[in-house]
């Protein structure tokens, strides 16, 4: 049993949308049942996801230019990983543009901690009951976030000198 | 009555051992370390976002910027996730072309990291000769690329252009030289007193927290956990190489030496078996008939003197050695949608030039489907893994870079609190920081 059909099975109400594309699977979960959902994939012996190796987001604004019209602008991207079974699993959650905020999975894996502060500085995605939830990347006075689709890409913020 | 109160230090980002790009804001007690702040960005360049708005052979340079000691790593992992999205396979001797360059960048990347950090110790012949082997390296790379740094050699579907004639002899000449080095070097370093000293006990992380940081590659196998996802998830041909996975026990600094150390004795030997195993392409091949110059064949084609253009050698320019049409094929996928024809059909003939253009206007280009991917390669540091989001169209529309530095930065203070404030030095060495692929 792949870890996909493992929490379809243990999840059936809280998970909008599956799909295996190229070998990686994928679970689109409701925002409420992050928590549980990670708690179970860390913590269930047959699954043992130990590492949190990637957390990102994806902007869907315009998505296909404007073709593909998505529900909620955000996703906020997971990527699991088990070092004893070397399997993976991609989990999203869909994020609202008015409230933009996910529970936190610091108390779960303490690589969850830099990447949200990472998407928080470049989508402005909160994360409740995060510790310590300051911009990484950018600066404090920096205003916006950068990788928002909606953000210009030759928009210039500099500290000192000319502005545009 | 005496108070104490801990002094705080700002280290860096000027700081030479900060590499100019990292400031730490360190909490002391006396000379312990009692917290530390990390503030990084200093090098941030907007890698994904510009990768957003270019198409998707265009990233290529921009992933040569991102680890900058190894960039051929950086490209074969973009290459292969934009083919993993795609669902196309190279043929057989490009991927040990690629194997053989990633090998030789993670060695280049391992001296680097071992002889700044021996530096940053006082130890600066070491780096000196390091250096020299680095510098080895870097011919092999510049002969096959033509650049030694920002490369941009690997292609979506293949490589830029075949090795070159006698690359294998030159490569274990090379490797040979760099074995004497590394030699050399344990005898400078393993047991020398002050190094010794310096390293061992240091910085130390233990296996579980490694793993709770998501750590990956040297840093991680120094606290004896065997992940490489050279082994782990094989991919080009990795399966079929004989290497071993060096492991440390405690995870200090002495141990992530040794590890590096080691791994460079392995890469040497997965490059010096490539060359065994490598199938056999134009390289070998007799170059007999007629070579005509480049101009003459496009005189003729405005001519309308087409009929000969299709078998005639054309000699091009140096910077294409490598790539034409002769190498053309054994180093690429046989796909007209995704890569790019050889140069002579480009300038001699409509369909070649059609082909060409149909990849490069802009609107054009290579348009995978609707879907999304992730594919680690290992590093020279970790898992690099890509996550790529394709809508259906020329340009990305998310491109997202999984650093295998930025978990070990974020776990650094638990490395850091504890030690000696003069210990910050090795241990942000044996973190390998580079600031190209951290801040992106």
């Amino acid at each position: 049993m792949t870890p996909l059909q493992r929490i379809q099975e243990q999840f059936p109400a809280e998970i909008i949308e599956t799909h295996t594309f190229r070998g990686d699977e994928t679970a689109i979960i409701r925002p409420a049942s992050l928590l549980p959902v990670a708690k179970f994939l860390k913590e269930t012996p047959e699954l043992d996801f130990n590492f949190l190796m990637d957390l990102t987001a994806v902007d869907y604004l315009f998505y296909a230019g404007g073709r593909i019209q998505k529900e909620f602008r955000f996703e906020v991207v997971y990527h699991f990983f088990s070092l004893k079974f070397n399997h993976r699993i991609r989990i999203k959650v869909p994020v609202d543009e008015k409230t933009p905020e996910v529970d936190t999975l610091c108390g779960l894996w303490a690589s969850a901690n830099w990447y949200e502060r990472e998407v928080w500085d470049m989508y402005g995605i909160n994360f409740k009951g995060h510790p310590d939830l300051r911009r990484i990347l950018m600066y404090e006075e920096f205003e916006g976030h950068a990788l928002r689709k909606d953000y210009p890409v030759n928009k210039r913020q500099p500290l000192i000198g000319p502005q545009n | 009555m005496t108070q104490t109160r801990s002094m705080l230090l700002n280290v860096g980002p000027s700081h030479p051992a900060m590499h100019g790009v990292i400031r730490m804001i360190m909490e002391l007690d006396g000379e312990k370390i009692k917290g530390v702040d990390i503030e990084m960005g200093y090098l941030h360049r907007a890698f994904e976002k510009m990768c957003e708005t270019v198409m998707y052979t265009q990233c290529f340079p921009y992933t040569d910027r991102l680890n900058y000691v190894s960039p051929l790593i950086n490209n074969v992992g973009f290459a292969l996730t934009v083919e993993k999205l795609l669902g196309i396979d190279t043929p057989e001797r490009a991927k040990y072309i690629r194997v053989i360059m990633s090998e030789i960048s993670r060695v280049t990347d391992h001296l680097t990291c071992v002889g700044a950090s021996a530096m940053e110790l006082g130890a600066m012949s070491v780096f000196l000769y390091m250096i020299k082997a680095r510098e080895f390296l870097w011919e092999l790379v510049e002969e096959i690329t033509g650049a030694r740094l920002t490369i941009s050699y690997v292609r979506i579907g293949g490589v830029k252009a075949d090795l070159t004639k006698d690359f294998a002899d030159k490569a274990f000449q090379k490797i040979a030289d760099v074995r004497k080095v590394l030699i050399e070097a344990d005898e400078l370093l393993t047991r020398n007193r002050i190094f010794f000293d310096r390293m061992k006990d240091i910085g130390k992380i233990s296996a579980k927290d490694a793993i709770d940081h998501g750590i990956t590659g040297p840093f991680l196998r120094s606290t004896g956990v065997a992940y490489d996802v050279r082994k782990a998830s094989p991919y080009l041909v990795y399966d079929k190489l004989d290497f071993e996975v060096p492991v440390g026990s405690t995870g200090d600094n002495l141990d992530r030496y040794f590890v590096r150390m080691a791994e460079m004795e392995q890469s040497l030997r997965i490059i010096e078996q490539c060359f065994q195993q490598i199938p056999d392409g134009a390289v070998s091949a007799d170059l007999t008939g007629v070579v005509i110059p480049a101009a003459q064949m496009v005189d003729s084609a405005k001519m309308g003197q087409t009929e000969s253009l299709i078998e005639d050698e054309v000699s091009l320019d140096p910077t294409l050695q490598g790539s034409t049409r002769k190498y053309h094929d054994a180093v690429n996928a046989n796909k007209k949608d995704v890569v790019l024809p050889a140069k002579e059909n480009v300038y001699g003939n409509i369909e070649g030039l059609m082909n060409h253009f149909k990849l490069v206007m802009y609107g054009h280009g290579i348009h995978p489907p609707i879907g999304e991917v992730y594919m680690p390669v290992e590093g020279a540091n970790g898992e690099l893994g890509f996550y790529i989001v394709s809508d259906g169209r020329d340009h990305p529309w998310r491109v997202r870079v999984h650093p295998p530095c930025f978990p070990i930065m974020a776990a650094l203070p638990k490395c850091l609190i504890g030690d000696m404030m003069a210990d910050l030095v090795p241990t942000f060495g044996s973190v390998n920081m580079i600031a190209g692929e951290l801040d992106r």
